[in-house]
């Protein structure tokens, strides 16, 4: 057994600044940022199974069902790699819900509230992780898509304002996941609670057919919804064909959730 | 239009905020009639209690009674439904950043970050508060060292036993040198030699100065740490006062004197009926008398049983502990 003294020799006496402001809510998530991501980097086997169920809904599309299912004007697998990545960013953003359930759970976010740090940082550094997780992810799944036969068709700009896209889209989301994550009480009820959200924005959309041979009911939604608009925007960025309008529609998307959603999710942190 | 009386207002005014800053000064946490309602749960009923700067004051309580609801609302966690808290002079409700800025929260569950390595988790409180890099590096360094935590420094914290988290989950509540901190059952679910090293360092830090408010269900960690005991059961205060008044309400200490047999138990409580009120004790081979005439009871009670040739075999004191005041009081055991 090890005794425990604390000396009582002065030791340093830091000193705190103030931290009020929109600078210091931005250190705060900066801080919270890192902190997230340093978890991300120490157990690295979650960026691997990030990406083992897109592989597994590539290999399934491309190879499985893939030849029955014809897209006029381009090959399929064109068609359905930027609805992978977009389903990948979709089912990514979980992860918001999950790390925050988490914290929720295991008492952090108790010790975070009694700390005199900006109340969005704790979402904000999440969010932010979780975006920058999101490229990682999206550069892999683009890596797989190139081994299955997806070529992209711009250049590399184009390319890199997809991915951008994707990425804006996953923040987006996001933010709906932090609130689902406040309001549950571990990882396995946020995963649980993501799933029937996620399914008919993912499944019913056009990022795996063409919604064209959905019934007439749900082809109104297939087409008008997150999903769709940002597969649509991607397969403009990195196939060709008109782009500024559906770059703009999926950004509106992406940009409108973001915004009515994040003061939801801080003011639910707030009132926990 | 200036009120020609204006001046005056202002200069009592100033004096009368004064008073309040002085005696708010005295009391480093002061609670008043705080209720907590979650639905139809009474979280806390009315709870009012006082910390004088500098001591120790210890919630005891079972399980629900209420001793988290007050901590989280002390540590502007949660806002009470009514009531007023004040911890180190700045209200909960309308200056919290300050108050965020005065305390130290450990809490039941330590609340570390297991990917994170100890220093990265120190480092990353002290961020938090604001220090600045170097600031926050130096201190995190003083702390692992101070807690006999540098060896694991640099391991993430999910390896750490349970002590060792602990520890860490407090060296966390201090990277800033709160002057309050409030601790939430500090030592649950600790072995007995790890929470021994926990009230030591708890010990120290009120040596140190630092005014601690404990929730515990550990009577022995109230009786051994806190100057002043406050029980709470179902949201309300149902004993106030240190250890041994407490204890004393309970009556007197009990000398119990064990025999062969029944046979000689029995003739035994004959004998000192005379002396106190001796009785037979359930196990029937005992009798227990309160102590009342202090030592010399107890000579008397030997010699006399001496002279009837009856010798017993054991003798012990029974002190009345924090349990037997808990279980009066609350009808509870813990």
């Amino acid at each position: 057994m090890t005794t425990v003294s604390l000396s009582t020799a002065p030791t340093t006496r830091p000193v705190a600044q103030p931290g009020d402001g929109a600078l210091w809510a931005v250190r705060d998530t900066l801080a919270m940022t890192w902190r997230n991501l340093t978890t991300i980097r120490r157990v690295p086997q979650l960026l691997v199974f990030a990406v083992v169920q897109p592989t597994i809904f590539v290999l399934m599309f491309r190879y499985v069902f893939g030849g029955s299912i014809t897209i006029p004007g381009r090959s399929y697998v064109d068609y359905l790699m930027p609805g992978i990545f977009v389903q990948t960013c979709a089912f990514g953003a979980i992860n918001t819900a999950v790390g925050l359930a988490e914290d929720k759970g295991k008492g952090l976010l108790e010790r975070l509230r009694s700390l005199p740090m900006a109340r969005s940082a704790v979402l904000g550094g999440r969010v932010a992780a979780d975006s920058t997780r999101n490229v990682f992810v999206v550069l892999l799944m683009l890596a797989i898509g190139y081994a299955v036969g997806f070529r992209t068709h711009t250049n590399v700009a184009m390319v890199a304002l997809g991915v951008f896209m994707l990425v804006l889209f996953g923040f987006a989301l996001s933010w709906i996941f932090a609130l689902i994550g406040l309001s549950v009480t571990n990882g396995e009820a946020a995963q649980a609670a993501a799933f029937p959200m996620l399914a008919p924005l993912v499944f019913a959309s056009n990022a795996f057919v063409d919604p064209a041979k959905m019934p007439g009911w749900l082809q109104g939604w297939a087409r008008h919804q997150p999903v769709s608009a940002a597969a649509d925007a991607v397969r403009a960025c990195m196939l060709g064909g008109p782009t500024a309008n559906k770059v703009l529609i999926s950004s509106a998307w992406s940009l409108g959730i973001a915004l009515v959603l994040a003061p939801v999710a801080v003011r639910r942190y707030r009132r926990l | 239009m200036v009120d020609k009386y204006q001046p005056l207002a202002i200069l009592i005014d100033m004096i009368a905020t004064t008073a309040d800053v002085r005696s708010a000064a005295s009391m480093a946490i002061s609670a008043e009639g705080l209720v907590k309602h979650f639905g139809d749960v009474h979280a806390l009923n009315g709870v009012s209690f006082e910390v004088p700067t500098g001591t120790v004051l210890g919630l005891l309580g079972p399980n629900g009674a209420g001793k988290t609801t007050a901590v989280r609302i002390l540590t502007t966690i949660l806002r009470p439904d009514t009531g007023r808290a004040v911890v180190n002079g700045f209200d909960v409700v309308s200056d919290p950043r300050s108050v965020r800025r005065s305390i130290g929260l450990a809490g039941q569950y330590a609340a570390v970050d297991e990917n994170l390595t100890g220093r990265e988790n120190l480092l990353l409180v002290g961020r938090l508060n604001h220090l600045s890099k170097s600031a926050a590096g130096t201190r995190a360094i003083e702390l692992l060292d101070q807690f006999h935590l540098s060896d694991a420094g640099n391991r993430p914290a999910r390896t750490y036993s349970g002590g060792m988290r602990r520890r860490l989950d407090l060296a966390a509540a201090l990277v800033t040198h709160p002057p309050v901190l409030l601790l939430d059952e500090p030592t649950a679910g600790l072995d007995p030699a790890s929470r021994q090293d926990l009230w030591d360092v708890i010990a120290n830090l009120v040596a140190d100065g630092t005014t601690v408010l404990l929730t515990t269900q550990y009577l022995e960690e109230a009786d051994r740490l806190a100057d002043r005991i406050i029980v709470i059961d179902h949201g309300l205060i149902v004993a106030e006062g240190t250890a041994s008044e407490l204890k004393s309400t309970l009556g007197e200490t009990t000398v119990v004197l064990g025999f062969a047999d029944a046979h000689a138990a029995g003739g035994a409580a004959d004998l000192l009926c005379s002396l106190g009120a001796a009785v037979l004790a359930n196990d029937a081979v005992s009798i227990a008398m309160p102590l009342r005439g202090g030592p010399a009871t107890v000579r008397d009670a030997l010699n006399t049983l001496a002279d009837a040739g009856l010798v017993p075999q054991r003798i012990d004191l029974r002190e009345p502990t924090l349990d037997d005041v808990f279980l009066s009081l609350t009808g509870a055991s813990v």
